[in-house]
């Protein structure tokens, strides 16, 4: 039987009173909990699964592991080959997406009502019988190393490459999650039992369900497709300190454009700060045109087409970042603009007219991302792993207006630190050099 | 096996596409067009207007202007500054931008359904009252240029394909790209900005499209009091485009860069496009496309050489029927480590050439039909995608109701279409064969 542990009518559209979003948080007979967004509207289900742990969980001198046993899930199961089981979904219109990050392991799945039984015996063989065939694990690898060799070639990811590993080291957040040439060759069939058993497991699962299924079904459908997974997975990754502190690196490529990734240590999600630091982000580079960055770098100068910043809280570290691209001759200006917006705003901190537009842009834009099922999932399932109450989709504007100039302000002057900033700038860039 | 086929299809029958009920189209006086899409499940508004002007109906000489033009939009008018619009769009927590292509130019706004008045009045106001300066060219002149540096100069494969498609089009304007050569980016002029957008923004080039939580009628009168009060153009020429002429020689180009990491063959032909009352060929291109290269498990190419052999590691095909005039079938294939470009161009014209010869596998074709008709279901969860349909379909020759019966003609395609329509397609005389490499020696390999 399904217990209801929550079940609340939450309006995220304060304005409207037939756009709702109610969330219901649903724990299987087997004793697996979810949130559930119930909508007969269009006869499908989006399931999104998540599990905290990720590449993170590569054991030591097998990097890249996790990365490609993802890579093989939909590569055949049980009795199936690759090619059966994916004629087998193709016949079914049913889409799985695997999909690793540093700190998560991902399933997003869209099945129609008509066949989602057969569509879930599918995803459940994929979940937990993988074959790991050798033909599959050689096609597969070939792949991943085709990926990492034109990961080599591309400035962007030669950018975050040489700053996350100068930030964080012999971490797993120091490393692309892909591994190198050596540690992709070198892994074994049972590296790939290993990750499997580790990272795709009961114990740290998050689930978010939106469409056309009642509480019960979906209770029946998580144990079908769940409860023969481990129950254990293996230890998290211990936190690290961002271990870069001021400066320039330059690494050289032939290119007419060079591409600059800039930051210095962010702050945790589960900060009393946070949403200040989440204002304070969008008026310098949150994305629009608007912010101060793109102002400063684009519309009164015309030195980029864009430029954007980003608090990244990861599970056991935390960074805030910078990416913008301009071309070889002036991306030194770029820079130099950067910096000063950078310290302006440390010591100056923002306008009251500035939060206000803040607060306006980001509590108007929330219920526009409701707009689908697998996007609700995704926020049903993000919020579960921030440990986020389901009516913190109603109190979460609150928050946001919540936030003083005072808060800004001071969080600007404690987060913002000018001369920590560190640029990895991948090109030919004129009158850059790398600093030591 | 016929009866489990059958049964699928009675079972999506009556959940297709969006009905066309909850599509109310209107023509306003000064011929501009209106296409109301409904969907009440959440109070959001998509507000969109798509020219029928793009990059291949830019002057000689002024390639980019078009794209240059959309950058412009967001410059001051005779009502508002510099930057205002998107302000005001974030300021009531909305996004809005901008797209350029071949065939159109498109401005959105996605934001709170009640805010749509505010929308329309800066959006029509733009179509009129744009008051760009010379300065504004010469900032944001760079920033395009830096957009083409991040898109394409940066990039080798788009470099690469900057060349191939230059080849395929002998005549047509498709052959320049969107973005603009950089040599005449660096020339684009504030006249040359201004003729374009005093001749072609205009209600009688242009399609209202409007979806979400939102009214037929409410949003016919706000459409009549912002638009309507616009008069038309009265010199807006017809839409004439060089065509291309009976292709009769294949083309083969070497792209070297040393930023390629990995050489790959790319091929092209020269494909019709859909057309208005006679989508039937596209429909076929786009099921051919599937089958060819559509998955790497179960595609011809997939299977004969990710499975069967192990010659690449990707392989792929392309097709997109949305086009004024003729477009474009394609195949890449990136050999595995070891394999020449040759091995591999071969083993992809072999693949090819044998199925042409077996015919479609009707399992294969059954697959690829139920997940158009579910493509249609999922398709209801975003309706900004819906509305992108109408508003790309009615700029590139089609009518709502080409729009409407495309599902069906989908469906409604056999195997017998599709040979045909790859026995005509895929002819070599009317294709650009490119190999990408980092340098010479990966030729001799």
């Amino acid at each position: 039987m399904i217990r209801f542990l929550f079940t609340a009518a939450l309006s995220v559209f304060a304005a409207s009173a037939h756009a709702e979003v109610e969330i219901r948080e649903v724990t299987s007979p087997g004793g697996i909990n979810a949130w559930l967004v119930e909508d007969h509207e269009i006869p499908f289900l989006a399931l999104e699964i998540q599990i905290k742990g990720g590449a993170s969980l590569d054991l030591p001198g097998a990097r890249g592991a996790v990365n490609l046993m993802t890579g093989l899930l939909e590569e055949g199961s049980g009795d199936m080959d690759a090619r059966t089981f994916q004629a087998t979904r193709e016949g079914l219109a049913a889409s799985f997406g695997f999909d690793v990050y540093d700190d998560s392991f991902s399933v997003s799945a869209r099945v129609l009502s008509e066949n989602r039984g057969e569509a879930m015996a599918l995803l459940r063989d994929a979940l937990v019988n993988p074959t790991f065939d050798n033909d599959a694990v050689e096609r597969v690898r070939a792949q991943v190393l085709s990926i990492i060799a034109s990961d080599e070639k591309n400035p962007n990811r030669l950018a975050s490459a040489a700053f996350n590993l100068a930030a964080f080291r012999d971490h797993p957040y120091g490393s692309s999650l892909n591994g190198t040439v050596e540690s992709v060759g070198a892994l074994t069939r049972e590296d790939l039992i290993a990750a499997h058993q580790n990272v795709v497991t009961r114990d740290r699962i998050y689930v978010g369900a939106v469409g056309d299924i009642t509480a019960a079904e979906l209770g029946a459908l998580l144990d079908d497709l769940l409860a023969d997974l481990p129950e254990t997975s293996a230890p998290l990754s211990p936190d690290v300190p961002f271990g870069l502190g001021g400066g320039i690196t330059v690494v050289p490529f032939e290119t007419p454009q060079s591409v600059a990734y800039f930051g210095h240590q962010g702050i945790k999600r589960d900060d009393e700060d946070f949403f200040a630091a989440y204002i304070l982000n969008t008026i310098l580079g949150g994305g629009g045109f608007e912010s101060r960055l793109m102002q400063e770098v684009r519309e009164k100068r015309g030195l980029t087409y864009g430029v954007y910043t980003h608090l990244v809280p990861k599970d056991h570290g935390e960074m805030m970042i910078g990416s913008v691209a301009s071309g070889n001759d002036r991306i030194g200006e770029t820079i130099a603009v950067i910096r000063d917006e950078w310290a302006r705003l440390s010591a100056d901190g923002v306008t009251a007219e500035e939060l206000d537009g803040a607060k306006t842009y980001l509590t108007g834009a929330y219920p526009l991302r409701f707009d689908g099922n697998a996007p609700i999932a995704g926020i049903l399932v993000g919020m579960q792993m921030q440990d986020l109450p389901p009516d913190y989709v109603i109190n979460r504007n609150a928050l946001v207006e919540a936030v003083t100039l005072d808060d800004v302000n001071r969080v600007a002057a404690e987060l913002l630190r000018p001369d920590d900033l560190h640029f990895v700038v991948v090109g030919q860039p004129v009158g850059l050099e790398s600093t030591n | 096996m016929l009866r489990a086929i059958t049964a699928v299809f009675a079972l999506l029958a009556g959940t297709t596409a969006i009905s066309a009920q909850d599509v109310t189209t209107y023509a306003l006086d000064n011929g501009m067009d209106v296409v109301v899409i409904e969907d009440h499940r959440a109070p959001v508004v998509v507000h969109m207007v798509w020219y029928r002007i793009g990059s291949a109906d830019e002057p000689v000489g002024a390639s980019g202007v078009a794209h240059f033009l959309e950058h412009l939009l967001f410059k001051a008018t005779e009502n508002m500054e510099s930057g205002e619009f998107s302000t005001a769009v974030a300021a009531n927590g909305g996004r809005d931008n901008a797209f350029t292509s071949y065939d159109y130019t498109a401005y959105y706004q996605r934001i709170a359904a009640d805010r749509l008045e505010l929308m329309m009045r800066m959006e029509s106001d733009r179509m009129n009252n744009l008051m760009i300066t010379e300065a504004d060219i010469a900032t944001e002149r760079n920033v395009i240029l830096e957009e083409r540096a991040q898109r394409t100069d940066n990039n080798p494969g788009s470099l690469a394909g900057e060349q191939l498609r230059a080849s395929q089009y002998l005549n047509h304007r498709y052959g320049v790209p969107i973005i603009g050569w950089r040599h005449e980016m660096e020339d684009l002029s504030l006249e040359d900005a201004l003729g374009f957008y005093d001749l072609y923004y205009s209600p009688n080039n242009a399609i209202l499209v409007v979806a979400g939580d939102v009214r037929p009628d409410e949003v016919l009168a706000l459409a009549e009091q912002y638009y309507g009060a616009i008069p038309a153009e009265p010199d807006l020429p017809t839409r004439l485009r060089p065509q291309e002429p009976p292709q009769s020689a294949e083309r083969r180009l070497i792209y070297e860069d040393p930023r390629v990491s990995q050489a790959y063959v790319s091929r092209t032909y020269l494909a019709p496009e859909r057309d208005n009352g006679a989508q039937e060929d596209a429909a076929a291109l786009v099921y051919l496309a599937d089958i060819l290269g559509g998955s790497s498990f179960t595609s011809v190419l997939g299977e004969a050489l990710q499975f069967d052999s192990q010659i690449a590691v990707y392989t792929g095909a392309g097709y997109d029927g949305s086009s004024l005039d003729d477009t474009t079938f394609s195949m890449t294939v990136v050999p595995a480590t070891g394999v020449s470009l040759q091995a591999a161009e071969d083993a992809m014209d072999a693949a090819v050439a044998a199925f042409l010869e077996r015919g479609v596998d009707p399992e294969q074709l059954e697959r690829i039909r139920t997940q158009f008709r579910a493509a249609e279901v999922y398709a209801r969860d975003n309706v900004e995608g819906i509305a992108n349909r109408y508003g790309a379909a009615l700029t590139q020759g089609l009518t709502v109701q080409d729009v409407q019966d495309w599902p069906e003609i989908l469906q409604a395609v056999t195997a017998e279409d599709i040979i045909a329509i790859a026995t005509q397609v895929l002819d070599r005389r009317q294709s650009v064969t490119g190999w990408i490499v980092p340098n010479r020696e990966a030729l001799a390999q």
